[in-house]
Order: structure tokens, then sequence, then C-alpha cells
């Protein structure tokens, strides 16, 4: 899901004097009528001013009003997080955007299906490190396994890479789903 | 009021409902319902251009003059590809437009049918917003929707993409009166608190400057006349960019002139010493700023826009104010007035000592001829001979834009219409005709390159057709000036590909149309021949013969930051050594 990174242009005079400061990875909640294009406003305007898509998760979370939630994690300087988020607002269909990053810990979930082959001892360990990881096999066969494991984006990472000497095949991921804690809504 | 009606004959009753006196459009297969909708009715007015992108332009230059939203009406595929430029104009401009293209009927949508084209896909990125209608049942709401969107917060346009077979379909159709959006509500009026600490920061400001733009002219005449009052009790100079022009009165002792990078001495050199800038519906674009990391060093700034997204975007700002410039400046008036806040008097009458100082550069002054016609000399003559009339201009993209800009003076909103953002060459014919419907007796000078002009010199076949005196006054020096000007600058004095030859003549030209013709190239004969044009009672194009080597000064040289202009050298008739004053990275911008 990455959208074409900023070109790296050489320094340019017109370069802003805004952020200048360090990047930072933030994960935004943007609550969109569900209306045909909508994703396709959400996604052409980070393309079309050089934002980055680490990850867009998005589903319609009230079926009678109709209201998706978009789940974008994102990279910038502060005034570049900034400046997403306003251009996020003025897409008419987007009833609000909420940087998750700044109103404190938010909870980040992934889910993953990785699929792993091996034979004799490499089964075993295979097994052993993902009852570790609370990853559940959701399909076997004699040489291979596919388990479906849930967290945050880094525990996936660290299991994914663990899985990988011993014979990963490949990996299918849903992008991450995110949401503040505490009693009240965004 | 509601009733059973079909698609198309919504789409009349809306724009009648939203107040809608005149369409410029073309038609073809996909919009024929509609056509048949507007035969049948004598209210709405169609204006019948002879390409999509003038209708766009005629629409904006409707919009623009008139505070209204423009409506264009073209078919599916290459109806709708034609009118992008034009969208994307209003769009970089802020323009409040309205756009109905016909679709092929839902059925054949993404079979690659016959003038198919995925409109709501390719418009994305260059309206507000879009719409592609499914059901018979939304049309009215969508259509009033897509007027509501236009206009609201930071006006721009809006696509309603209609299949033909909806044009067919009938549904009730009720007039939808104030729209209660959704999601989208922009904010008008401004945290009092922030306007408070604007007031307080402005009374302790020794050397501020008002920098204003074209948002003040979006927000309605109110918003020049408060402006007028604010700079008028703070005693403060004020400076605009290109699309502000006319919000605050050139004759007035405190204008500075337009800045930027055709912008006069005294506004940039302000600019860059003030210690409180406070902008106004402007947006910091690299046209003003010049060397960003240069710009305005040693000032606090106050940004009042109606988009969020404006702030901070090119330039951090000290005060933020979210809201329409109306709302905001009447409360800052009202708070100016009722806290008995004063400006530092003694501070500001040597920073006007100061700027003073810089006007006596007279940036703007260029050296006569009596030889040759110099083209700021015929614009300085256009604008006297004009100005007891009630005029509008529009312009074309390049030096004589800039040189419009610089010599004829604006004394009232909604009098100039140029492409600013996008920079739109043939910008300046279909826009004029779109203001001289929405004025139907006043002057409507569209002041032209000869490269320009012809982009969609077609459009005079439009202005013939309803009798529209608009008046086209070419600045013809035979270059793309302002492309020959860069090449100058920067590329070695190469004029590569920027020499028009085979020109049309351009008074046959106008014959051919059916228009007054005429040329000028003594400058004795300059007035008579003004005169000649503001006096027919025709359509009119006046080809006026001038200096081909003359440029565009003063001039900030890209990357360069607003102490390091360049004057024109009036001591020296060769002109100026301006080769070496871009460096290396200069030469990547635009």
């Amino acid at each position: 899901m990455n959208a074409p990174a900023a070109p790296s242009s050489p320094p340019s005079p017109y370069s802003s004097a805004i952020g200048k400061s360090n990047p930072e990875s933030h994960t935004l909640s943007v609550l969109v009528d569900n209306e045909p294009g909508v994703l396709a406003r959400v996604v052409g305007m980070f393309s079309g001013r050089g934002f980055n898509i680490e990850s867009l998760t998005v589903a319609e979370v009230a079926h009678v009003t109709h209201l998706s939630r978009i789940t974008i994690a994102t990279s910038g300087t502060p005034e570049v997080i900034e400046q997403v988020r306003h251009q996020l607002e003025r897409l008419v269909p987007v009833h609000s955007v909420t940087d998750l990053t700044l109103i404190g810990p938010a909870i980040e979930r992934e889910l993953a299906m990785v699929k792993v082959r091996g034979k004799g001892e490499n089964r075993v360990e295979t097994l052993r490190l993902a009852e570790a990881f609370k990853a559940k096999v959701i399909d076997a066969t004699i040489e291979s396994f596919v388990f479906e494991i849930t967290g945050a984006p880094r525990k996936i990472d660290d299991f994914v890479e663990l899985m990988r000497p011993i014979g990963l095949v490949e990996v299918s991921r849903t992008g991450i789903a995110a949401i503040s804690r505490g009693p009240e809504p965004i | 009021m509601s009733r059973q009606m079909t698609g198309a004959e919504m789409v009349v009753e809306a724009l009648k409902d939203q107040g809608v006196d005149v369409v410029f459009g073309y038609p073809g297969g996909a919009v024929l319902p509609i056509y048949d909708a507007i035969f049948h009715q004598n209210q709405l007015r169609h204006i019948l251009v002879r390409h999509e992108q003038g209708a766009a332009h005629a629409a904006e230059g409707y919009a623009r003059s008139s505070g209204k939203v423009g409506v264009l009406l073209v078919t599916s595929g290459p109806g709708a590809t034609n009118a992008i430029t034009g969208l994307t104009d209003a769009l970089l401009d802020s323009i409040p437009i309205v756009c109905i293209t016909g679709q092929v009927p839902t059925h054949l949508i993404g079979s690659d049918a016959f003038q198919e084209c995925d409109t709501t896909g390719i418009t994305r990125n260059c309206t507000k917003h879009n719409y592609l209608v499914r059901r018979v049942e939304d049309l009215p709401r969508i259509l009033h929707e897509a007027f509501y969107v236009a206009a609201a917060g930071r006006p721009g346009p809006v696509v309603v993409d209609i299949p033909k077979d909806i044009q067919f379909a009938t549904a009730l159709y009720t007039h939808i009166k104030n729209i209660q959006h959704k999601t989208y509500r922009p904010q008008l009026k401004g945290d009092l608190a922030k306007i408070r600490q604007a007031v307080e920061m402005m009374a302790k400001a020794r050397r501020p400057l008002f920098y204003t733009g074209g948002g003040v002219i979006n927000s309605g005449p109110a918003a020049s006349s408060l402006l007028r009052e604010i700079v008028g009790l703070t005693g403060f100079p004020i400076t605009s960019t290109l699309m502000g022009l006319g919000a605050y009165p050139a004759k007035d002792k405190q204008w500075l002139n337009m800045l930027g990078m055709h912008g006069s001495f005294e506004a940039n050199s302000a600019m860059h010493d003030c210690d409180l800038m406070i902008c106004v519906g402007a947006r910091f674009d690299d046209r003003i700023t010049g060397r960003l990391d240069a710009f305005s060093p040693h000032s606090k700034k106050i940004h009042i826009d109606i988009d969020p997204s404006s702030i901070n975007k090119n330039v951090k700002v000290d005060l933020g104010i979210i809201g329409d410039c109306a709302h905001v400046l009447e409360d800052m008036v009202r708070l100016w007035r009722t806290s008995g806040a004063k400006a530092d008097t003694a501070a500001i009458a040597k920073w006007w000592s100061q700027i003073d100082h810089w006007r006596a550069k007279n940036s703007f002054a260029f050296r006569n001829s009596a030889k040759i016609i110099k083209p700021q000399h015929a614009i300085r003559r256009l604008y006297e001979l004009t100005r007891d009339r009630d005029v509008y201009i529009t312009t074309e993209v390049g030096q004589h834009q800039m040189w419009a800009a610089q010599h004829f003076q604006f004394e009232e909103p909604n009098r100039w219409m140029t492409s600013g953002g996008l920079g739109t060459m043939g910008y300046g014919l279909p826009a004029a005709i779109g203001v001289q419907m929405a004025h139907p007796k006043s002057l409507v000078i569209d002041i032209a390159g000869e490269a320009s002009i012809l982009m969609n010199m077609q459009e005079m076949s439009t202005a013939l057709q309803y009798r529209l005196p608009v008046k086209i006054f070419i600045i013809n020096n035979q270059y793309m000036g302002m492309v020959r000007q860069w090449q100058e600058l920067l590329h070695g004095g190469r004029y590569s590909e920027s020499y028009t030859a085979s020109l049309p003549d351009f008074v046959k030209l106008a014959e051919a149309y059916g228009a007054l013709g005429l040329r000028c190239a003594d400058p004795a004969d300059l007035d008579s021949t003004i005169k000649e044009m503001i006096d027919s009672p025709l359509a009119a194009i006046v080809d006026c013969v001038v200096d081909q080597t003359e440029n565009c000064f003063p001039m900030i040289p890209s990357g360069k930051a607003h102490n390091e202009m360049i004057l024109a050298d009036l001591s020296d008739d060769a002109g100026i050594e301006v080769g070496n004053v871009i460096d290396e990275k200069g030469k990547m911008l635009v």
C-alpha cells in the first residue's frame, strides 16, 4: 500500500522552511461517507501531494449511516502530518480526521496470514514458535502450515522474521486497524 | 415545489432555482436530453462556445466578475476532457463553477463506449468535489449540493456527471433550499480570542504590513470594504497578490502596489523588512514568497484564511485564524475600535518614511519611446483612456499580464480577472465573454498577448454570435514574451521556439469573424486607436505592435529573496546585465 514517496529532488530554494524536524510515524483515523470513489479521493490526495502511506485499511463501520473508517499509517515531520490532516479534512465526504498518535497511546492491531513450508524437525520448531506468538494454525498439509497471527505490526514483523529461515513462503497482512483507549469515541 | 420530471428537466429546473441565468456549453450525444429541456424554456440562456475550455473560462469570468456561481454544460468524453484545463484553473484560483457533464448510459459505463471517459476519475484531482449520478432520485439533491459545495468555504469547481439514461428517467423534483451538508460545513467565524490577540499584535507593531489576496475578493464586497476600514483605522501599508487586486483601491496612498515576483520594490521590501505581516486571504504562494528560507525573516505572521490547510502550508505563521475574511475582518474592526487599540504612530511614521524611500525607486518605471510603442505605455494609455468608464479587465498569461497588473489601476473588487495559480494561456478571451454576459453594458477588455490569444481565438465566433462587444487588446511582440525573457535570463539568449513566425494578420482575422480589426504600431496613433476600439459597438481586436525586446521588471529572480529584486536600469539603453542573476538552483525552478 505504499504510495509513491515524495520525489527526492535536490534541495530547492523553495523547499519549505517548514518541515526541518525529524520524521515521525503517525496513525490517522478518518471517518468518511462510504460513497463511490471516496477511497480514490483519499489515496489520490496522498499521491498527488507527495505524502507517504505506510498502511491503509478501510471498512464500513456503520451500515445504516454508510460510515467507513479508514486507518492510515503515514510518516513525515510533524508539520507534514498536520498538512496531511488538513488536506484530508478538505475532502468533501470526510467527516473527521483524528491523529491517534497525537491524542495518546492508541491500540493498533494487524492480522497476518503466514505460510511456512517445512518438514521434520522444522515443523516442531515452527509450531513451538507459533504458540509463543499465539498464532493459530488455520491450514495444514504434511509439508506446510498457514498461521493466523494478530497483534501490533512489530509483533508480526518479528514472527515473520523468525519464520524466514525455517521456510517462509508468503505473507498476507491486513494493515493496521487502530482505536483510541478509554471510553470516548474519536 | 415538487413535481415529477425527467432528469434533464431537473437540471434546467435546479439551475433556475439556483438563480442561474446563463449557461456556457457545447452540445453532444450524451447531453442531448438536457439540450432538449433547454430548448423548451426561455428563462435560462445558453451561450454556445466553440470549445469546451472556452465554456469553463467563460463560467469563471462570469463567476469572478459577479460573485455568483458560473455554470457550464458539456458532453461526455472529449467534451469533459476539453473542460479539464478550465476546471483546474478554477481549482487553483478558487473560483466557484459547476460543470455538468453528460455521460454514456449507466449500463455502458466501463465498456469503453463511444465518447466515454472516466470523468469523475479524471476530474477527481482537479475539482473541489465531483459526483457521478447513479439514480435519478438523487439528482435534485446532488445538483443543489453541487452549488453549495462550489460556493461555500474556499470556492472551487464541482463536476456533476450525469449518464444519459438518468437524463431520460423520471422522478420527483424538489427544490432544496439551505442545504445542510452532512460533512462539509466550513467555519466562517474566526476565533474571537485569536482575533483579539491579532489586534494586540497590531497595536504593538512598529513595521506592520497587510498582505492580502484573492480570498478577500471571494469573500464578497463586504470583505473589501472592511479591509479598507481596518487599513484606514490602523494606518498600516497594504499590498496584495495578483489575485487580490482591486480589493483595496490603487489610488490610495497606503497602497504599495502588487507584491511578488513582478511586484513593486516597495511592496517586496516591506514584506522583507516588516515586523508584523497580516495575511488576509492569501496563501504564501511561491510567486509571492520567493526564496522561502529568506522570506520575511524578522516578522511575526498572522494568517487569516477560510481553508485550514493553507495555514502553515508553505510558511510557518505565529497566529492562524480560520474563518471567512469578511467575518474575521468585521470582528477585527470592531475589536480594534472597542478595545481602544492605537497604532504606534511614531514607529509607523518612521516605517512610512522608509517605505517612501523605496517608493522613490519608482520600480514600475520604464523608458518610453517616441518611435516604438512600449508595452507598459500601451497599458497605461489604455488605463487612462478607460478610467472613467465602467471597465472590467481580463488577461491572458505572460508579460502582458504582469504589465497589466503593474500599470492598470483597480479601485474596486471583481474588476480584474486573470489566471493566477494555473497560469492558463488562452484564459482571457473566453473569460471576457463570461464577464460581458454578467455585465452586458460594461466595457470588457481582454489585455492579451499574441501567442495566448491564439489558444482560444475561436471564441471570437461566440462573441460575435451573441453580439458581445468584448475588446481584445493584443500586446504584440511576436514572442512568447515571458518565455523569451526567461531564455534571456537563464539560457544565454537562445530563444528556442519562443518566436512565432507566420502570425495571422489580426486585423483581417477580426474582420473574418465580423469584428472590428485595428492595428497600431506608432506611439502617435495609440490613443486614437484605443478610442476607436472603445467607441465601437462591435467586438474588436487591436493589434498593438510593441517593442519586441522589452522585459518585465522589476523581478525577483527564481530562488532569490524579496530584497534581491532586479530593477530595470533606466540609465542603460542597452538593457541590464541579467545573465548571471539566477544561480544553478534557481534555474531548476519555474
